[in-house]
């Protein structure tokens, strides 16, 4: 059941340029989130940016209730927050979506993102790891200054294989040309993915191409996070040419089997 | 300090409801608080049969508010009757429907089965901006408007609410229409059709091009428009638009407003509507007043 916290931000840093990395102390939020959630924050008190901003949990400390989340800034919203200082009260609401990355039946799994769509599969593969599951990591790049969170993503996965779109950083191409070349071999039982929706597509025709099981975190612009508006619509795969049938990010997602939905 | 009032023969025990479209029906809000402490819970629009809706995106934030083009989705009135209606009613909180149709005999075949519902209400939607037919093609001239009325007039034994648009030359004759067909009362407003464009991808922002303001900004029109009807019919008004304090409802009940509607407030912190009933009655207590009825009309024009 979500909460609304007033959470005080304890530590903040800037993980590269215009990407913040936050930690809050969120307890009522941390003990019922789980990998793939998000939270919603009201970036200001004033009438205008209005809505609430959407952000992927990054990490949760369950022991010490510390929510962590990493943002890009992007807009207005997103700079408001970049100015939070140590000891303010950031306005959450979370934990939010009933779609979560599910992992318990799987022992062999792979996790690929990309750019700053890495940030949900951070705890994934933390409690995937703590459960003794073998996970292999696929993060892709456009190029080595955006490259970030290495040191962590090493440390819950047993392979960790990094790309940049023009090879300045360790291995050239895409994430996913990668996880291909390797699936021969290591022959995951799951893939989960989330990233810029081009690199989405391309995960999923190969998931559902190859008979792959498949989770993706997919993002879509919402009104109130909470399954209300009926904003963030997705289209159901199983959907009708002439009448499509819709799920909604905040609630059925935000993440999916990459076979149910088409976007 | 007495809050009650009576709107359109419904009592409730305060004027703060909250608007069609922004609360569902009702479970995710009940996750924050009790719906027992509303006056009155409007539904989301609902049809006949489900309906699906538009194309994503359809919503973008804007200045002090957001446009939307959600299109109506919709899991259908029977659906609503057997699985909304039992949860809703475990509230203690009055039930109004807010019902659309794409024709006159849908309006009224829909009303004929929330006639034999245990709520207490409809509110017709004849202005949703986002549907190609119905609903707004009934809600901008006089006589549209009390034509569908009056049919849904002769099958609904239940308080009646009109819902009108805003995007419309004279507000006040529309709501003439309503009154002189016989309904007990007008809600506005509804949101006022808008466009955002992306300016790098040269398009507009929503799938369906145009959408509907809602929030802060459009508060201004919307207390307009309520004082406008008041002067024109003698049936209560809900008023809505912007509204996410207790100072906000106030000014629409100066206005003429006898109950208010929170909508898009809803989003920005689901404890909007009950800190809009708190407002008033902090109001209530620094101004001395009684009986929050009182001050239902009481703007002096300067
Ligand atoms: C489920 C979900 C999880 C997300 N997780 C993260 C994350 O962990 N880190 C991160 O940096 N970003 C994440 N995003 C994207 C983030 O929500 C947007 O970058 C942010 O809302 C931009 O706000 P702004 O005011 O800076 O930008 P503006 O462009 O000014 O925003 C204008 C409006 O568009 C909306 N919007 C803009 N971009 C997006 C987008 N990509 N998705 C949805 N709405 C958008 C905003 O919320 C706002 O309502 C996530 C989005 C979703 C839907
Ligand atoms: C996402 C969304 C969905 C809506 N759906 C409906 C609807 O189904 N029926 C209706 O009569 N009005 C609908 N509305 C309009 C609101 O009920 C209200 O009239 C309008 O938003 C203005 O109030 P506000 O500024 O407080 O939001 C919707 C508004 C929003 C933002």
């Amino acid at each position: 059941m979500p909460k609304k916290v007033l959470a005080k931000l304890i530590k903040k840093e800037e993980i590269i340029k215009g990407i913040f990395k936050f930690s809050v102390e969120a307890k009522e939020i941390v003990n019922s989130s789980k990998p793939g959630n998000f939270i919603e924050i009201r970036v200001s008190n004033q009438k205008d940016p209005f809505l609430r901003r959407p952000i992927s949990i990054y990490n949760l400390d369950k022991e010490n209730g510390i929510l962590e989340f990493i943002f890009q800034v992007k807009g207005s919203g997103t700079n408001i927050l970049s100015e939070k200082e140590i000891g303010d009260k950031i306005d959450i609401i979370g934990p939010l979506g009933n779609g979560t990355f599910k992992i318990d039946k799987y022992n062999k799994i792979a996790i690929i993102g990309g750019g700053i769509g890495i940030f949900p599969l951070y705890e994934l593969a933390k409690q995937a790891k703590k459960q003794g599951k073998i996970i292999d990591g696929y993060l892709g790049f456009r190029n080595k200054d955006f490259v970030m969170l290495e040191k962590e993503f090493k440390e819950v996965t047993d392979n960790l294989i990094i790309t940049t779109d023009d090879g300045s950083y360790q291995n050239k191409g895409f994430a996913i040309d990668y996880l291909k070349e390797k699936m021969e071999k290591e022959k995951y039982e799951c893939i989960y993915a989330c990233g810029p929706i081009p690199m989405l597509r391309v995960v999923q025709k190969y998931a559902l191409e190859n008979n792959i099981n498949c989770q993706i975190s997919l993002e879509e612009k919402m009104g109130c996070g909470l399954g209300v508006c009926l904003g963030c619509a997705v289209k159901t795969a199983k959907s009708p040419k002439d009448k499509p049938e819709y799920f909604h990010v905040c609630k059925g997602g935000p993440v999916f089997n990459a076979k149910d939905v088409e976007f | 300090m007495n809050t009650k009032i009576n709107f359109a023969g419904i009592e409730m025990k305060n004027p703060v409801t909250v608007a069609s479209g922004t609360f569902g029906y009702g479970r995710e809000y009940s996750d924050f608080f009790d719906l027992g402490l509303l006056g009155a819970v409007i539904t989301k629009g609902t049809s006949l049969k489900p309906k699906s809706g538009n194309k994503p995106p359809r919503v973008c934030e804007t200045a002090s508010g957001m446009l939307n083009s959600i299109g109506l989705q919709n899991p259908g009135v029977e659906y609503f009757a057997n699985n909304d209606l039992p949860y809703l009613r475990k509230f203690d909180t009055k039930i109004i429907v807010n019902a659309c149709g794409s024709s006159i005999d849908e309006y009224v075949e829909l009303c004929k089965i929330l006639n034999t519902l245990d709520i207490d209400g409809v509110e017709l939607n004849l202005s949703c901006p986002n549907v190609k037919e119905g609903c707004m093609a009934f809600g901008n001239t006089y006589e549209g408007v009390k034509e569908v009325t009056s049919k849904v007039r002769k099958i609904l034994d239940k308080p009646l609410i009109v819902k009108l648009t805003p995007n419309v030359t004279d507000i006040a004759s529309i709501a003439k229409g309503v009154e002189d067909a016989g309904a007990d009362a007008v809600s506005l407003i509804n949101t006022l059709l808008g466009m955002k464009i992306d300016i790098y991808k040269k398009r507009p922002v929503l799938a369906n091009n145009t959408g509907g303001l809602s929030g802060p900004a459009i508060k201004p029109v919307a207390v307009r428009m309520v004082y406008q009807v008041s002067k024109a019919v003698n049936i209560p008004i809900m008023g809505l638009g912007g509204i996410i304090s207790g100072e906000d409802a106030i000014e629409f009940m100066l206005a003429g407003a006898t109950a208010i509607s929170i909508g898009a407030g809803n989003f920005i912190d689901p404890y909007t509507s009950i800190k809009t009933i708190d407002g008033i009655k902090e109001y209530m207590k620094k101004c001395n007043i009684e009986n929050i009825s009182d001050i239902i009309g009481k703007v002096e024009m300067n």
